[in-house]
């Protein structure tokens, strides 16, 4: 024994925040070793937050390709150009080729009244009753092709009223409902996305949130003493948080793996699919910046989950 | 070093542990407190270390007015304390060195000073090769030496020891207190709560009595 035990031992600034960093990298290392120590539990843990992650980015790929997939078919916007009846054949292929030149027309086709009566005698089944007729009713229509590279609907209206104020039309009439039905049904999908995702972020932010509960009521006495002998909040906190935080980060991890296990899956029925539409259409991954997005989701979900719980109960635990 | 001013202890369920008491306890001086289970010795001890607030009166430590001090400072306030329980609260998932080490983390010692000090606090208990042993292997004895090493680690100025020896036959305890006394010696404040009689008084260190939460002798209130 010596004397200098009448003096409390301070550490000096400059220590002391070393001793901060060196708590913090504590608390790291710690909280994993006890995932390491308590393998089954800490798995089961983070696959739950893994498929909660898993199932909205998984989603979102889907979401992605249809999208993907959508734009490199024919769009299906098709404008059919009535003319007015009677308009010589020579007009209607001068006014075709002028249509021809646009920049946003693919291509233009020209039905005569001739051919028109033709194919309509054929797949309407009034051939007979149509042969009575002494005129032909039918007028000459240019079926146009849009340029498939335009897809916002709004530019196509735009140009089929552009198309019915010209001279010697009738009228003309576009052909995309489908299209606008397949951008409604990728706005409702993507809407859901938002709202799966949402409630199994909570899910998450619960799922952490219980677990580290747990856990600090399994350290009770752990953190009584740790109290009793001077520790502040923050630093019996650190350790449950970054708890949280691992949870959340390695959830992530599985969450990604499923998702590319899932892709994996389904890679080969989607391309005999698109191999039936004369497609090469393969389905796409997560990118790297999808991934980074996962993680970083994960962990400050795990992170916040974690807060929540420690915030509640470690303020409650005091030594008596 | 602690002094106490008129201080009552009323606990919400109307018990009245503690009544006006008066007392001091200087700079490097040694007291044992005593008296039957509940006369107050353990509300006292959870006072001094803020476990519990008075309802009345002041209380000075280390020249600390406690009532002037908020619930966030408490943590560092602790850490001129060194307490030691009757059943010693060791932390059974960590090995003996790593519970000696507890305080010296918490207060943010780097490594190698860590374990210089744990060594050193270990070896003045005589627990030194037990270092790397768990808790739950030791004797009780040794289990309330481990909790004295790591109560004294950091060099507090004061020790509050609560019926230290209440599980211990009459030779261990007797080490024990021989412990205290030489920490003592050294010029460490100690206040011990015991109601080992036939113990303390052959210790020649002054005996606060209570009684139902009040002072027996409040003459001797001011140790010496």
């Amino acid at each position: 024994m010596n004397t200098e035990i009448t003096q409390p031992v301070k550490p000096e600034l400059h220590s002391r925040l070393v001793a901060w960093a060196v708590s913090h990298a504590r608390a790291f290392f710690f909280s994993l070793g006890k995932l390491y120590r308590a393998p089954l539990s800490s798995f089961m843990t983070m696959a739950v937050i893994g498929i909660a992650l898993a199932l909205p980015s998984g989603l979102y790929l889907i979401l992605k390709n249809m999208e993907l997939a959508a734009g490199g078919w024919d769009t299906g916007a098709r404008v059919s150009l009535f003319l007015k009846p009677g308009m010589p054949s020579k007009d209607q292929r001068a006014l075709a080729n002028q249509l021809r030149e646009r920049a946003e027309i693919e291509r233009v086709t020209v039905i005569t009244p001739d051919q028109a009566l033709k194919e309509f005698k054929q797949s309407s089944g009034f051939g007979e009753a149509l042969n009575a007729l002494d005129d032909n009713p039918l007028p000459p229509v240019l079926v146009i092709y849009p340029d498939p590279g335009m897809t916002d609907p709004k530019a196509i209206e735009v140009m089929v009223e552009n198309l019915r104020r010209m001279n010697n039309v009738e009228d003309a009439v576009l052909d995309m409902r489908w299209l606008q039905r397949l951008q409604a049904i990728l706005a409702t999908a993507k809407r859901t996305v938002i709202v799966v995702s949402g409630m199994l972020a909570l899910a998450v932010i619960l799922v952490v949130g219980n677990t580290i509960r747990l856990d600090i009521q399994n350290r009770r006495q752990e953190i009584e003493v740790a109290k009793l002998i001077g520790a502040t909040d923050a630093f019996i906190r650190r350790p449950f948080l970054y708890g949280g935080i691992w949870y959340g980060l390695l959830g992530a991890f599985i969450g990604i793996i499923l998702v590319e296990a899932s892709l994996g899956l389904l890679q080969g029925p989607v391309q005999r699919l698109a191999g039936l539409y004369e497609s090469n259409y393969s389905l796409l991954g997560l990118s790297g910046v999808n991934g980074l997005w996962i993680l970083c989701t994960g962990t400050l979900l795990g992170w916040f989950g974690s807060w929540i719980a420690v915030g509640r109960h470690i303020r409650d635990i005091e030594p008596s | 070093m602690i002094l106490f001013q008129n201080v009552s202890k009323r606990y919400p369920t109307g018990q009245e542990a503690l009544s006006n008491i008066s007392l001091e306890l200087g700079d490097g001086e040694m007291a044992f407190l005593t008296g039957h289970s509940g006369a107050g010795k353990s509300t006292l001890l959870k006072l001094t270390a803020l476990i519990e607030r008075p309802s009345r009166g002041q209380i000075v430590v280390n020249r600390k007015n406690l009532n002037n001090l908020g619930s966030r400072r408490i943590p560092y306030y602790r850490r001129n304390l060194g307490i030691i329980f009757q059943d010693h609260h060791l932390l059974y998932d960590r090995t003996v060195f790593d519970n000696v080490a507890l305080p010296l983390v918490i207060a943010g010692f780097r490594h190698r000073e860590i374990g210089r000090r744990v060594r050193a606090a270990l070896d003045k208990v005589g627990l030194l090769h037990k270092e790397k042993a768990e808790p739950i292997t030791l004797s009780t004895g040794e289990q309330q030496r481990v909790g004295i090493a790591r109560a004294v680690v950091t060099k507090p100025p004061i020790l509050l020891a609560d019926e230290p020896t209440g599980n211990l036959d009459p030779t261990l305890s007797r080490e024990i207190m021989n412990l205290f006394l030489e920490f003592n010696r050294v010029g460490v404040s100690i206040l011990v709560a015991s109601h080992d009689l036939g113990l303390i008084s052959t210790l020649g260190k002054p005996m606060i009595q209570l009684n139902e939460g009040r002072l027996e002798n409040p003459d001797q209130g001011t140790m010496a």
